[in-house]
């Protein structure tokens, strides 16, 4: 029993289910993310939430009530739109204060509550605007004020920062991080952004096609991924997925070809159940977890180092992303922004084995050591 | 050798933007001729229209006619001017304008943001009413009015007006209301306001181009309806326009042209005054009513 439980919760569209048996049970004052791509039915499942789209079957209870049948400004929720949706006749403190209003809260009580929010986000000045006078940051603070005047047991948010700047995004995903941190309530985000959702959630639910493909903290979203999509939706550049072999006979290995086709062998740190002798497998690397030498982490138990020609490098400011070929394909390889490489030049390359994920190729699902 | 070319550019350019000032000028003189007959004419003696020349200004300045066309004239068989169909005219407009821009901006309201199973069908029978002559339902109007008990009374134009209105406000609302962004609906939602609160307070408030559009076109269309109101009205609830025939057509003796002239510009004022003072709004409504969608 979370504070806000989703019950096998499914949506149809007529005959077509765009969401399926989703099971999420979020606890009071979490930061919950789903994240996934376009179409996923991220936003489906927050209307859901907000009571805006029926539920199909399943259900949603907030604070051990159940709210399917809860009209939506009962729900004692608040939400952040992706347009902002402020009311364009009105002006900022009118827009904050509406929802009061509407819930019969006595003038007095409104004005505390819109003086409070406006010096928390630093709002005051704009108070007489209307919208249409505001930048964009300012309409998001805004469209952030109207949700918190409402001091709701759960806040929804819609990709609330995608409309905006890059600079200006990521100085408001901070903001929406320390408010967060202040305020403790719940929250339920969504983005496609992995970075977003890397950073502000404390527990990430990914998502495609209507399944939530894992649900976890950051941390085992991004070093312990269920799949190959989670494997590859999160994290930029993404993990390396480098066609591979096991091999059983003495210590168990994944062979992979290096850039010249010979088979390089790299010791695992256990065996994956039921998995046999020369079975194809997707060795999954992180970009870090594949460096030069000099820069492999010093605190990893297992750093297996082969050579292999360098293809391509990019600068990237605080990082140089190295191209290598491994098992036929493109792998990327993090280094330190001061390395000296150059297309052509052989180097070599420290694998840590720590981080290693395996998946099945067929089925595409992790393949877990023992 | 350039700076010549481009001194020829330069008058070619003259005497193109003369031309068509002097062919824009022509339109105006064409279209405001016919206003000029009649407000010279009106301004006359009966004497000099008979006797003259129909496009001489007057020689013998007189706002007789006026005041004759607006409270003495006989229009069949009392002489009362047309001061009490005027008074008529605005009773069934006013009414029929207010009901018929309300309702359509209700029926934008729900077919674009309270959708429902069948709407698009619901819409097209409205649309449908736009098209459907008013002499096709003249004698099943008249059975209903009867019915009702509204046969001869201005509630009853105001009835027959409002159907016909229903039709276009609902379209001009619908397609207005369908740019307006769902999301604001939503949040009002959330914000728990109900139907008639997002109505009132949200949506209403930008509507302000569409409903003068609405209003413009109900309020001429309305005003300047002759066949219902010769059909549906009786004496007491005649519209200007059927007065104004009357006055034309049912003067014994000597035809007071100069009275007719005067009346008819009377009938044409309210029309013309909403022109001008809605009129601005009325290009830019069309415009945000259409591509911004
Ligand atoms: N009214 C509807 N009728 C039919 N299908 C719909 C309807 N609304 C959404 N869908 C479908 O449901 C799926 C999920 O949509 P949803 O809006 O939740 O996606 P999303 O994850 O929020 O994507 P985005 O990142 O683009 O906002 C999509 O495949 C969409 O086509
Ligand atoms: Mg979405």
């Amino acid at each position: 029993m979370g504070f806000l439980d989703i019950r096998n919760v499914t949506k149809s569209y007529g005959a077509v289910e765009v969401l399926h048996q989703v099971d999420i049970s979020v606890q009071e004052g979490e930061f919950l993310v789903l994240v996934g791509p376009s179409g996923c039915g991220k936003s489906t499942l927050l209307n859901m939430i907000a009571g805006l789209e029926g539920i199909t079957s399943g259900e949603i209870a907030i604070n051990g009530r159940v709210v399917n049948a809860v009209h939506p400004s009962k729900r004692n929720i608040a939400m952040v739109f992706q347009s902002y949706a402020l009311y364009p006749n009105m002006s900022v403190a009118q827009n904050m204060t509406f929802g009061l209003e509407m819930h019969g809260v006595p003038k007095p009580e409104r004005d505390k509550a819109l003086k409070d929010v406006a010096a928390l986000l630093q709002i005051e000045p704009l108070l007489d605007r209307k919208p249409g006078q505001l930048s964009g940051g300012q309409r998001q603070r805004v469209a952030m004020g109207r949700a918190l005047v409402r001091d709701p047991d759960v806040f929804l948010f819609d990709e609330p920062l995608s409309n905006l700047d890059a600079k200006l995004r990521v100085d408001m995903r901070t903001e929406i991080k320390k408010l967060h941190e202040k305020l403790k309530t719940t929250v339920v985000y969504v983005t496609h952004d992995q970075i977003e959702a890397l950073t502000l959630s404390t527990r990430i639910a990914v998502m495609n096609g209507g399944y939530v493909q894992q649900l976890g903290t950051p941390q085992e979203v991004y070093d312990d991924p269920a799949n190959v999509f989670v494997a590859s939706f999160m994290g930029s550049p993404s993990m390396n997925l480098i066609p591979a072999r096991l091999r059983l006979n003495g210590q168990a290995a994944v062979e992979i070809a290096d850039g010249a086709g010979q088979p390089v062998a790299l010791p695992l740190t256990g065996t994956p159940g039921g998995a046999q002798d020369g079975d194809a497998l997707l060795f999954g690397l992180r970009p870090e977890a594949l460096t030069d030498t000099e820069g492999a982490d010093r605190h990893a138990r297992n750093i297996v180092t082969f050579r292999n020609p360098v293809d391509v490098v990019e600068p990237a400011g605080s990082d140089t992303f190295v191209t290598t070929t491994l098992g036929g394909k493109d792998a990327i390889s993090r280094m330190r922004a001061d390395t000296r490489l150059t297309p052509g030049q052989t180097c070599d390359f420290a694998v840590n084995m720590d981080k290693a994920v395996l998946f099945d190729p067929r089925t595409e699902q992790r393949l877990r050591l023992t | 050798m350039s700076h010549a070319t481009q001194d020829t550019a330069v008058r070619t350019g003259r005497i193109a933007r003369t031309f068509i000032y002097l062919v824009l000028l022509l339109f105006a003189l064409f279209y405001l001729l016919p206003f000029f007959v009649m407000l010279a004419n009106s301004l006359k003696p009966l004497s000099e229209i008979t006797g003259g020349n129909m496009m001489a200004l007057p020689q013998d300045w007189t706002i007789a006619p006026w005041l004759s066309a607006w409270s003495t004239a006989q229009i069949g068989v009392e002489p009362t001017g047309l001061r009490p169909y005027f008074l008529n005219s605005i009773l069934m407009v006013v009414p029929a304008v207010a009901i018929s821009t309300v309702i359509g901006a209700l029926n934008g309201y729900i077919l674009t943001k309270w959708r429902f199973r069948g709407d698009t069908v619901i819409f097209g029978l409205m649309l449908f009413s736009c098209f459907i002559p008013f002499q096709i339902v003249l004698i099943p109007m008249a059975r209903m009015l009867g019915l009702m008990g509204l046969a001869g009374s201005t509630p009853g134009l105001v009835l027959v007006h409002v159907v016909y209105g229903i039709g276009f406000g609902t379209l001009y609302f619908r397609n207005y209301y369908a740019a307006f962004p769902t999301e604001l609906v939503r949040a009002a939602q959330i914000d728990g306001a109900g139907f008639f609160q997002i109505f009132w307070r949200i949506m209403l408030p930008v509507s302000g181009p569409i409903a003068v559009v609405n209003i413009i076109w109900q309020f001429t269309n309305i005003w300047n309806d002759f066949l219902f109101g010769a059909s549906f009205a009786d004496l007491d609830s005649m519209p200007m326009t059927v007065a104004l025939n009357n006055l034309v057509n049912s003067s014994t003796g000597v035809k007071e042209y100069n009275v007719h002239f005067a009346g008819a510009i009377l009938a044409a004022l309210p029309t013309l005054l909403v022109y001008i003072v809605a009129g601005r709004y009325f290009v830019r409504g069309l415009m945000a009513g259409s591509v911004k969608g």
